[in-house]
């Protein structure tokens, strides 16, 4: 692994790294990154499943903050506390997975458009700009409600919904790349297609596709919730969005249970935030234009 | 449904290129053939989702409830599940031309009144909220961007962040906590609101203070960073170094040469962020049982109302698109740019 070419890559990855570093916002939020992982890693190990289970729950109904529960109970006599840090990890899981479909969709969809033109291109543009102006919820809560399904249908409803945007982008880059000289020299040279896109095209683009999977992630944390809130999906699921919605429907509103209401809330914020300054620290590392302006 | 497509194609072929008015004429016909081509392809999409997808719809409609063979027989016939797909397909578009969404399940009514007067409050709802937060939002983000790297920039940046993060119909839930003791806490009146006009109008100012709130909090930050970006595509313009040069104060030269120019592709973004508008007013409606399409989006799902979630689906979606249009076409009245490229 000394070879010339990998220690430029070492360099380069070093290089990178500083500039990121350099980000403050971005150091924070990869750091509250970390401690949501460990958090979801952990949870099994952390929280013993009696917390969990209606039947078993030990404490009174709403209980405010105690010694016993630290964040109060909710309205079955669980610990808000245990519940809030079990949904850590369904909401991660659950928001990578629908960032990554969408993303791996507008990636295919934004590298064909941009690489073959023609016909294809066309329809494929028509397609992106028909789902890029379309109220993204609403059709997530009509795919979600008719498709049958817990974590999954959710994942599925988010991808589905949320990848134009990338694909815009991704095909802005491919055409960016494909105008370079050393792709037509690849051609000349008697590269296919995919050659092309998979040897030139697909790598220039990833770095791209990366900041924007991170900053996919935020919004797809913030759009399974909702859907969570509004019901659907499995509700036996403990996840943040279900916990808020049964504080709703068990009036701890107007009950004043503000342990209840505010640790779910919290979490999701802190979450999607950390995923957004990490997405924009690392969007100014990829983007010298963007770092000369700040 | 193609014959409004013909006369586009036609008249592409037709005009000149070079004639002024026809480059217009040619505009208008590509973009509201677009639009019309949107409005078929929802219309396609809202048959497709709620009738082929996986799963039965009258299974869908009846989960969790007890039900005999015979009674998902005759719901099927009354619904028209037990034609042939061409023939639904052939009735729903049948249906959609004389405005007929279908009967709702639980309201035992057609979904397209029900609708129809559900309508009217969000308009309201969503119209006040946009407007508050497009004039706080264009206003911060003109401040912003002109002082950039200012305390106020660095400050009002990260709190626009902060609200981008929060899900709305929470700061909606956390509001409703904090002040629902001094704003009525749902609905869009009060049960013995009074009938004339003004005091009638004060109560539904009443309730709407809450939900307003919550949307122009979850929807200014948008338009802030918008505006700041536009603006500081325009801070190295020549112009500005001209009107600098001229020795026009610091003031006039933002208000009169870089903000009309930097306010035109934000005034189009205003409408071209509808859909997250309506995103935000399906969930705090629900928060705030306020009496529109959202709290009835809350309401079709909990009872599994697949008609009316398609009904309420076709005319969001419908109207999302036909605002676009109007964003295009507005774009083009207002930035000569537009009109030349």
């Amino acid at each position: 692994m000394t070879s010339p070419a990998w220690a430029r890559r070492r360099d380069a990855a070093g290089r990178a790294w500083r500039e990121f570093a350099a980000n403050r916002g971005g150091l924070v939020g990869l750091v509250v990154l970390a401690v949501f992982v460990l958090v979801a890693a952990l949870g099994p190990v952390l929280i013993d499943d009696a917390d969990l289970d209606v039947t078993r729950a030990t404490g009174d109904r709403l209980r405010s903050p105690s010694g016993e529960f630290w964040l109060g109970t909710d309205e079955n006599g669980r610990s808000v506390l245990a519940l809030t840090l079990w949904g850590t990890q369904l909401s991660l899981v659950v928001g990578l997975a629908a960032a990554l479909l969408s993303v791996v969709i507008g990636t295919t969809v934004g590298i064909l458009a941009g690489h073959f033109g023609g016909w294809l291109s066309a329809v494929l543009l028509r397609f992106t700009d028909f789902f890029l102006i379309m109220p993204s919820l609403v059709l997530a809560i009509a795919l979600s409600a008719v498709l049958d399904g817990g974590a999954g249908t959710i994942i599925l409803a988010i991808g589905v919904v949320s990848w134009p945007a990338s694909a815009r982008l991704v095909r802005a880059q491919t055409l960016a790349v494909e105008a370079r000289p050393y792709i037509e020299r690849s051609r000349a040279l008697g590269g296919g297609h995919g050659h092309v896109i998979f040897k030139h095209v697909l790598p220039s683009v990833l770095p791209l596709v990366f900041v924007n999977t991170t900053l996919a992630v935020g919004t797809a944390i913030v759009a399974e919730s909702t859907l969570r809130f509004l019901g659907l999906g499995d509700t036996n699921e403990i996840t943040w969005g279900g916990l808020l919605r049964s504080a709703g429907s068990s009036g701890a509103i107007t009950y004043g249970a503000w342990w209840y209401l505010l640790p779910p809330g919290i979490a999701i914020v802190l979450l999607v935030l950390a995923f957004t300054l990490v997405g924009r620290a690392l969007e100014t590392v990829l983007n010298p234009k963007l770092r000369e302006r700040r | 449904m193609t014959d409004s497509l013909a006369p586009v194609e036609e008249s592409i072929a037709e005009v000149p290129p070079p004639s002024r008015g026809g480059g217009v004429v040619r505009y208008l016909l590509a973009k509201v053939g677009g639009a019309v081509m949107s409005v078929l392809m929802v219309v396609v999409l809202g048959f497709f989702l709620f009738r082929v997808m996986p799963g039965d719809p009258v299974s869908i409609m009846t989960r969790g409830r007890p039900v005999s063979g015979a009674q998902l027989e005759a719901l099927r016939a009354q619904h028209g599940f037990d034609k042939p797909l061409l023939v639904q397909f052939w009735n729903y578009l049948v249906g959609l031309v004389h405005g007929d969404f279908g009967q709702s399940y639980a309201f035992n009514a057609p979904a397209g009144v029900i609708i129809g007067e559900r309508l009217g409050p969000t308009l309201l709802l969503t119209g006040t909220a946009t407007v508050l937060a497009a004039a706080l939002g264009l206003w911060l983000g003109a401040k912003t961007g002109w002082h950039r790297n200012g305390p106020l920039d660095r400050g009002s940046s990260g709190v626009a962040l902060v609200f981008w993060s929060i899900p709305p119909w929470w700061l909606g839930v956390v509001l409703l906590m904090i002040a629902g003791g001094v704003f009525p806490t749902g609905g869009m009146q009060s049960p013995d609101s009074p009938a004339a006009f003004f005091p009638h109008a004060l109560d539904v100012a009443h309730h709407m203070v809450l939900p307003v709130f919550t949307l122009v909090l979850a929807l200014y930050g948008q338009y802030q960073l918008v505006m700041r970006a536009s603006l500081l595509e325009e801070m190295n313009s020549d112009y500005l170094t001209t009107a600098r040069a001229k020795g026009l104060r610091d003031d006039l030269v933002r208000r009169r040469h870089a903000l009309p120019n930097a306010l035109l592709p934000t005034a189009t973004l205003v409408f071209l962020h509808l859909g997250m508008v309506v995103s935000g007013a399906i969930t705090v409606e629900a928060v705030y049982s306020w009496p529109g399409l959202g709290q009835l989006t809350a309401e079709a799902l909990a009872s599994k109302d697949l008609p009316l979630l398609q009904g309420i689906f076709i005319v969001l979606v419908i109207a999302v698109v036909v605002m676009n249009l109007f964003a295009d076409l507005l774009l083009r009245v207002l930035d000569p740019r537009v009109r030349a490229s």
